[in-house]
């Protein structure tokens, strides 16, 4: 009874969803009040249903209901219940209606915190999330739908892929999901603009904030992806270039863009048609990298189970959302004026620059995800395209958009002049090159990469030192706390976030330069050393998890004679779906990460083992969980707060004051 | 006018690759070696030691190589379909013993039957070069000239006989 009632509640949501994508939107052409009042109640009722709908699915999974098909791929009795919750987007049909239900989220969201923006826009707003809403309840009623039943009822179930099976599936997926259909929002922003032609500096005003937050989310998602894959897959790499990977990271990347974009056209006027661009290109690349899982038209460790009725379904989805933008941004864009003129050498060139290089590293990962499918469309042979080709392209593309991060905060809007600014950065840049010189010496191996990063990460700190300086210089107060405490929190924010990139490239310049490696046969009571430090082999024994056997090595790590820790690496087996996993043990830390992963037993005792030492790995992650930090303070200004406090205190007179303030 | 058109267009050529790549499958590779003549060997039988295994003795009519091991799990999940073909007569299966060692591979056939007339032994997989093999089980099926005409990677399923196998011996074996 309760998935048809999940069932129902999604069929009553797309009725909803319909109605909200239509009426409010025709209300907004026709300037017609009543129509235009549908969309805020619409948003919020669909979201109770598509609530409701995720509820059920849940109930089912909790109550082990393996009348439910997908509940019975997806879980099994033996299965733990914090697990057999996220399996709720352990798959397919799943996934895609947390897909929808953060849709909704982020729609009930913009009807709390839109109360200052004129009714014609949230309407448009609200009516073109209900339209993308539209296609993916669809999606689901039609070709994908969760709750179809299994008759006569599976006597257990299939269970969860084991590789999912861990505290990252938990969050990871609900994260990456926040930041892609954050972009939704941005784009609705986008449409309406466009719909309503009116791209004034108020409408980026009001996107800013949501697209940072959704910008924020999809950082610590890809980034908790990449530390999931690095402690589970059990062979220490943190990023693979993998087509779905890059179906994240395209996002990201057209979303660094559109922030950045965002603040020229908010503080001056300018990019307009450009910022346009990126916020349909943003949620687009989302909506491609679901194509891309879904539709098994790339071979990835991620892709879903696939059916073609599926990828053909989404195909045509994509071609009228991101078809249709389009075609709406080539006809409504031209009439858009230019924003005032500025020097290459400004501050809006060099956004221009961090832009054009953004975008361009995300066509070419773009390029390089399709090239094997567009190669054998087109029967000239079926290739692969792996790490030597990103890398060898990104880097380049990166290093010049890393050098101007340190420049553009300090160059003027408008004008800026080379000699000055010259002037200004001369001892962060003699500083930065020593530095970067000396210190991979000093460390004892010395590459020009290594030093490239490391220069690169030293001068985008100490330009953002020189930066702060000069901000406080200009800010009158008695005390430095004083002046300090007045710099904008957004201000903050930025700094924040280009100082996490800067520890990312540390990590990952630091990682390349120094890991070292290990594949071992170890013989009980053995030692080997890596690194300065000697892993002692005390055999392994069986244990037994709640779904699982495993073989468990014990390992002891000394260094210089004291023990440091004891790591307990597994090799497990689920008999569910009898596959064999690898669970690494590691001693994380803040200069270094210890890694032992077992391989296969070998006789009398013996292991194959893999023992990695990787310095600075962690700082990869802490780098993305800063840039986010960034995005939370610059959202936290104050600059946006009072909208909401008048909200709630005076409504109707803070609507008044913010009409008239963006009119 | 048309600089603001050039999103839309790239936007459609995209598309149009990903509707072709629907039709696609990134997980097939494909063997340079179909269409070509099937490498040739000569190697000792498994049964009878003395005796030799050439695709030369074979020219005349289509049949199947298939190439298994005793320690592969994955030929076992296709010996019943083997053996399904074996007893129809609709095309003999020549086995090709990959890797293995010979008790091991008479005891394999002893207890799970054999669907071979004759077994080829590649001791050391010098054959399984010649022929491309990435792993065990793989199936070739031989045209009447000697001429490699299709290659099954993995098992033999239920599936790729009835869609693809038979229908293409018929069809070979017609000429």
């Amino acid at each position: 009874m309760i998935p048809e009632i999940g069932h129902f509640a999604l069929i009553l949501a797309l009725c909803v969803a319909l109605v909200q994508g239509i009426l409010p939107i025709y209300g907004a052409a026709i300037d017609n009040a009543a129509l235009m009042s549908v969309a805020k109640p619409a948003a919020r009722l669909q979201f109770l249903l598509v609530l409701t709908a995720f509820g059920c699915l849940a109930y089912a999974f909790a109550a082990m209901d393996f009348s439910v098909l997908y509940v019975a791929a997806t879980s099994n009795s033996q299965l733990p219940l914090h697990y057999r919750l996220a399996a709720i987007w352990g798959a397919h049909e799943g996934s895609l209606l947390l897909w929808t239900l953060i849709l909704t989220i982020w729609m009930f969201a913009v009807t709390l915190f839109s109360a200052h923006l004129p009714e014609a826009t949230r309407s448009r707003i609200l009516g073109v999330m209900g339209l993308v809403s539209v296609g993916f309840l669809l999606f689901m009623l039609t070709v994908s739908n969760p709750f179809e039943r299994l008759i006569p009822a599976a006597p257990d179930g299939r269970d969860l892929n084991p590789l999912l099976q861990d505290p990252g599936m938990v969050i990871h997926p609900p994260m990456l999901y926040m930041g892609y259909v954050g972009f939704s929002v941005a784009f609705a922003f986008a449409i309406a603009a466009l719909l309503g032609g009116n791209l004034d500096a108020a409408w980026a005003r009001w996107s800013r904030p949501w697209t940072t937050v959704a910008w924020c989310f999809l950082t610590v998602g890809i980034a908790m992806g990449s530390g999931w894959a690095y402690y589970e897959l059990g062979w220490g790499g943190w990023w693979f270039w993998d087509p779905v990977e890059n179906a994240s990271f395209m996002p990201w990347l057209a979303g660094t863009a559109l922030v950045h974009s965002l603040a020229v056209t908010d503080k001056r006027g300018g990019f307009k048609v450009w910022t346009v661009l990126l916020a349909i290109m943003a949620f687009s690349l989302s909506l491609l990298g679901t194509f891309l899982v879904r539709s098994g038209v790339l071979t990835s460790v991620h892709a879903f189970a696939t059916d073609p009725k599926r990828g053909l379904f989404i195909l045509a989805f994509l071609a009228i959302v991101i078809g249709g933008s389009l075609a709406l941004y080539a006809w409504r864009a031209p009439r858009v004026g230019l924003g005032g003129s500025f020097a290459m050498v400004s501050r809006e060139g060099m956004l221009l620059a961090n832009n054009v290089l953004l975008v361009a590293a995300m066509g070419s990962v773009l390029l390089g995800t399709l090239y094997p499918l567009f190669l054998d469309a087109l029967d000239l042979g079926k290739i692969s395209v792996g790490p030597p080709y990103f890398d060898s392209v990104f880097v380049p593309l990166m290093v010049p958009a890393l050098f101007l991060m340190g420049i553009g905060p300090l160059a003027q809007w408008k004008k800026a002049s080379v000699p000055d600014l010259a002037q200004r950065l001369k001892w962060a840049f003699g500083v930065s090159v020593v530095s970067a010189i000396t210190l991979p010496i000093v460390m004892g191996n010395w590459t020009p990469m290594l030093s490239l990063g490391l220069l690169l990460a030293i001068w985008i700190v100490t330009t953002a030192l020189v930066t702060l300086r000069e901000r406080l210089m200009h800010i009158t107060g008695s005390s430095v706390m004083e002046r300090l405490a007045s710099v904008p929190r957004s201000y903050w924010g930025m700094l924040v976030a280009h100082c996490g990139i800067a520890v990312f490239i540390v990590g990952v310049t630091m990682v390349k330069g120094f890991e070292t490696e290990k594949d071992v046969r170890m013989n009980v009571g053995e030692t080997t050393t890596i690194g300065n430090y000697t892993f002692r082999f005390d055999g392994a024994h069986d244990v037994k998890g709640p779904n699982y056997t495993a073989a468990r090595g014990t390992f002891s790590v000394s260094r210089d004679g004291r023990e440091i820790t004891v790591l307990y690496p597994e090799k497990r087996r689920y008999p569910v779906q009898n596959q064999i996993m690898t669970e690494a043990a590691i001693d994380t830390g803040l200069l270094r990460d210890l890694y032992v992963s077992l391989g296969e037993p070998l006789d009398d005792g013996a292991w194959s083992v893999r023992l990695y030492h990787k310095p600075f790995i962690d700082w990869i992650w802490g780098g993305c969980f800063i840039m986010a930090v960034g995005g939370v303070l610059a959202i936290s200004d104050r600059r946006y707060r009072p909208a909401w406090r008048r909200e709630t205190q005076e409504a109707p007179a803070a609507v008044e004051t913010a009409r008239r303030k963006y009119a | 006018m048309s600089r603001f058109l050039l999103p839309l267009t790239i936007f459609a050529v995209v598309v149009g690759f990903l509707a072709v790549g629907l039709t696609l499958n990134p997980r097939e590779i494909p063997s340079p070696l179909v269409g070509k003549a099937a490498p040739d060997f000569s190697l000792p039988q498994l049964h009878e030691q003395d005796k030799v295994f050439s695709p030369k003795d074979l020219a005349g009519q289509v049949w199947l190589l298939n190439f298994w091991a005793s320690w592969c799990s994955g030929c076992k999940t296709e010996h019943p379909v083997l053996m399904q073909i074996a007893n129809s007569g609709a095309v003999p299966i020549y086995g090709m013993d990959y890797k293995d060692q010979r008790d091991e591979a008479l005891t394999w056939l002893n207890r799970w039957g054999n669907p071979y007339p004759i077994v080829g032994v590649d001791l050391v997989g010098r054959v399984g070069i010649d022929y491309g093999v990435y792993g065990v089980p793989e199936t070739y099926v031989i045209d009447k000239q000697g001429v490699i005409r299709y290659k099954q990677i993995g098992p033999v399923t239920e599936e790729a006989l009835a869609k693809t196998i038979l229908p293409l011996v018929k069809e070979l074996q017609a000429q």
